[in-house]
């Protein structure tokens, strides 16, 4: 079978997007139209005269896909042409969680059916690992540098996931590019719902992140483990079927990994700084209730 | 014209009803004053059965027009109109679009641009946008607004174009006059303006990239063709109108129109609303023995040089008004335009230009015959003030 994403591309080996982008395809299948925002993903599959996709694939703007997913959701309507086919946004997280965040509050008001998957890889990867919207609390970025008085981005990650469920959104899921079964239906059940789906998925950055390109599943599958990266769906608004994580790890484990937590490790007060992270888990396995 | 088919409507329902008559696939706007009215007129053609279920209300005019790129990219015949902030809000998008040679029609209600705010009419808005690769037309009077409409969708669609248009109708002095018009004929749409056959879509049977980027081996092409499709666009224009002349029977111009031109050696060029006043006074001043005619842009983009440089050969001196100012340079676009298009040739005619009406001041007939007069001294003693406002209130200064 014709793979939808072909190989070639120039994603980084390692790359949790490219393994986000094949999931979102596998579970949207070949009936699918994809619309991608500026990022990682667009620059790395289609420098003309060249492309990865064989889907069809349209990329207008970094900040609105939300609008031109819709459009292509309207038009096909007033065409007749809908049918069977899946609209599906795949954008990462600035695109999403910042920029195009009005066009895609927009799309989700009007209910246009689509998915859109967000490729959360925390910062800006394509333009060099500046903060996002994503990005988690003490992480540095070239934006947010840990430095002698700082410690990294100083913000909590926005919850995305609940401000589109909020708007009225079917289905809402999270989930993560190490439990590739259970990101591919997720994609699959958001592609049969009628409406607009939102799916995060958890998509480490081997060069953003900093940590050796053969562990980015790894990684992945820690920061579920820790009860950082929370894997749920929400039907109608209301979580079901949250991850359950038996032994959860001490976040440490999950930081130790990673270049970007690195001054954690070194500076002084950092140990303050990791409890606060571990009580960020601590919080999400009793709201998710994970244990 | 035929008197028995006219109705007095405003110009804003003119418009709507052209649309509606064009059988655009999507609509999608956002509301802002003077251009309200033409989205309100299409909802109430829709609420009341009289138009296909094809408008959609979003959230700011960014994602209107991201949202006509999606539909266009599908195939979709897609309308937006706007005005002032709105615009340029869009101008993002509007880059988008012309490079993406979606032909998207976007009727322009211009307005001048804040701060400080104004409702009221120039056209700074779409002047501003004039380098977005769109086409830009505009129109003199509420009938041509709406046949402009059909004749934008023709224009752009054609396949040696592809290129998205602004039909611009100056605010309020258009949109809200009520004017006998013959409103757009349903009956003959068919034999002027076919359905639209894009030659790509984004299909899941055949599948295609949309909005590559191109590294600097290729871009430099893609921005030449863009220029190239507004250059195929000069005779496509100029056929529309002729076009539409023969199947509706009025004709407005092509790239430009000429009013008691032929023999001036006054010769003024505008564009928009305020060429019906100045329509009124050259007679008036003709009969006083003054030799004036005028020259009316209805393309701005593509710009008509060649047309102007024949249509100013009497001219002993050349005026232009300008609703619109280049803070910095001090003239007005038209003034700049047109000076770079004629003195690459031989012609050495002076050219002085006068910028009016902005944020709405009125244009009244004295302004227009105080201008002509002043243009005539160019004649007798040179050019001594080459731009200047000609309705600045010293007073508030």
């Amino acid at each position: 079978m014709t793979q939808l994403l072909a190989p070639g591309h120039r994603m980084c080996a390692g790359c949790g997007d490219a393994l986000a982008t094949k999931f979102a395809l596998k579970g949207a299948g070949d009936r699918c139209i994809v619309v991608s925002p500026t990022g990682c993903i667009e620059v790395s599959t289609t420098p003309y005269p060249e492309s990865s996709w064989n889907v069809p694939w349209i990329h207008s703007l970094f900040d609105n896909a939300g609008a031109v997913a819709a459009g292509i959701e309207w038009g096909l309507k007033k065409l007749g042409k809908k049918e069977d086919t899946t609209v599906m946004v795949i954008a990462g997280d600035g695109a999403t969680f910042d920029i195009g965040l009005q066009a895609m509050s927009g799309a989700f008001e009007r209910g246009h059916d689509m998915v859109y998957v967000c490729v959360d890889n925390e910062a800006y990867m394509n333009t060099g690992i500046q903060r996002s919207g994503a990005t988690p609390y003490d992480a540095s970025t070239t934006t947010s540098p840990a430095g002698k008085v700082s410690f990294g981005n100083p913000l909590p990650k926005k919850n995305m996931p609940a401000i589109m469920a909020d708007h009225g959104s079917p289905y809402v899921a999270t989930a993560s590019i190490a439990y590739a079964k259970d990101a591919i239906r997720k994609v699959a059940r958001a592609a049969e719902i009628e409406g607009p789906a939102y799916i995060q998925i958890h998509a480490p950055c081997c060069t953003g992140w900093k940590f050796d390109s053969s562990k980015t599943v790894e990684v992945g599958r820690l920061a579920v483990e820790a009860g950082l990266w929370p894997m749920y769906e929400m039907i109608d608004g209301r979580i079901e079927k949250a991850k359950k994580i038996r032994d959860r790890k001490p976040v440490e484990e999950y930081l130790r990994m990673q270049g970007r937590f690195k001054h954690l490790f070194t500076m002084e007060g950092g140990e303050e700084e990791i409890a606060r992270i571990q009580a960020i888990a601590d919080w999400n396995a009793e709201y998710y209730e994970m244990e | 014209m035929d008197r028995e088919n006219m109705s007095v409507v405003d110009g804003a329902y003119a418009v709507a009803h052209a649309v509606n008559v064009c059988k655009p696939d999507v609509v999608a706007a956002y509301p802002i004053t003077p251009q309200t009215n033409i989205v309100e007129h299409i909802s109430q053609f829709i609420a009341d059965g009289e138009m296909d279920d094809v408008s959609i209300n979003v959230e700011s005019e960014h994602s209107a027009m991201s949202l006509l790129v999606g539909a266009s990219s599908v195939g979709a015949r897609a309308y937006s109109a706007t005005a002032s902030q709105g615009l340029v809000l869009m101008s993002e998008v509007l880059f988008n679009v012309s490079g993406m040679r979606l032909p998207i029609v976007v009727t322009v209600v211009n307005r001048a641009m804040s701060a400080p705010l104004s409702i009221w009419n120039d056209q700074q808005d779409s002047i501003s946008q004039r380098d977005t690769g769109w086409i830009q037309l505009y129109a003199e009077d509420v009938q041509e607004a709406a046949d402009m409409t059909a004749q934008a969708f023709k224009i752009a669609e054609n396949s040696n174009v592809l290129l998205p248009v602004m039909v611009c109708m100056d605010g309020f002095i258009l949109s809200h006059v009520y004017e006998p018009v013959v409103l757009l004929e349903d009956d003959l749409i068919d034999e002027f303006l076919p359905g639209y056959s894009p030659l790509a879509v984004l299909d899941p049977d055949n599948p295609k990239t949309f909005g590559a980027f191109a590294d600097p081996g290729a871009y430099t092409e893609f921005r030449y063709l863009q220029e190239v499709a507004m250059k195929n666009a000069i005779p496509v224009i100029e056929d529309a109108a002729d076009e539409f002349k023969e199947v509706f029977g009025r004709y407005q111009g092509g790239l430009i129109d000429e009013y008691m031109a032929e023999d001036a050696e006054i010769m003024i060029i505008a564009m928009g609303s305020v060429v019906g006043t100045i329509k009124e006074v050259i007679p008036e001043l003709r009969a006083k023995g003054v030799s004036v005619g005028i020259i009316k842009i209805r393309s701005f983009r593509p710009f008509p040089a060649e047309a102007i440089r024949k249509a100013v050969a009497s001219a002993k001196v050349i005026v232009t008004l300008d609703k619109n100012i280049s803070i910095g340079l001090g003239e007005g676009a038209l003034f700049t335009e047109t000076k770079s298009v004629i003195y690459n040739s031989s012609i050495r005619t002076p050219v002085i230009g006068f910028m009016l009406g902005h944020g709405g001041r009125d244009i009244p007939k004295a302004r227009i015959e105080q201008i002509v007069m002043e243009a005539g001294e160019v004649m007798k003693r040179g050019i001594t003030v080459e731009s200047r406002y000609a309705d600045l209130k010293e007073e508030l200064l």
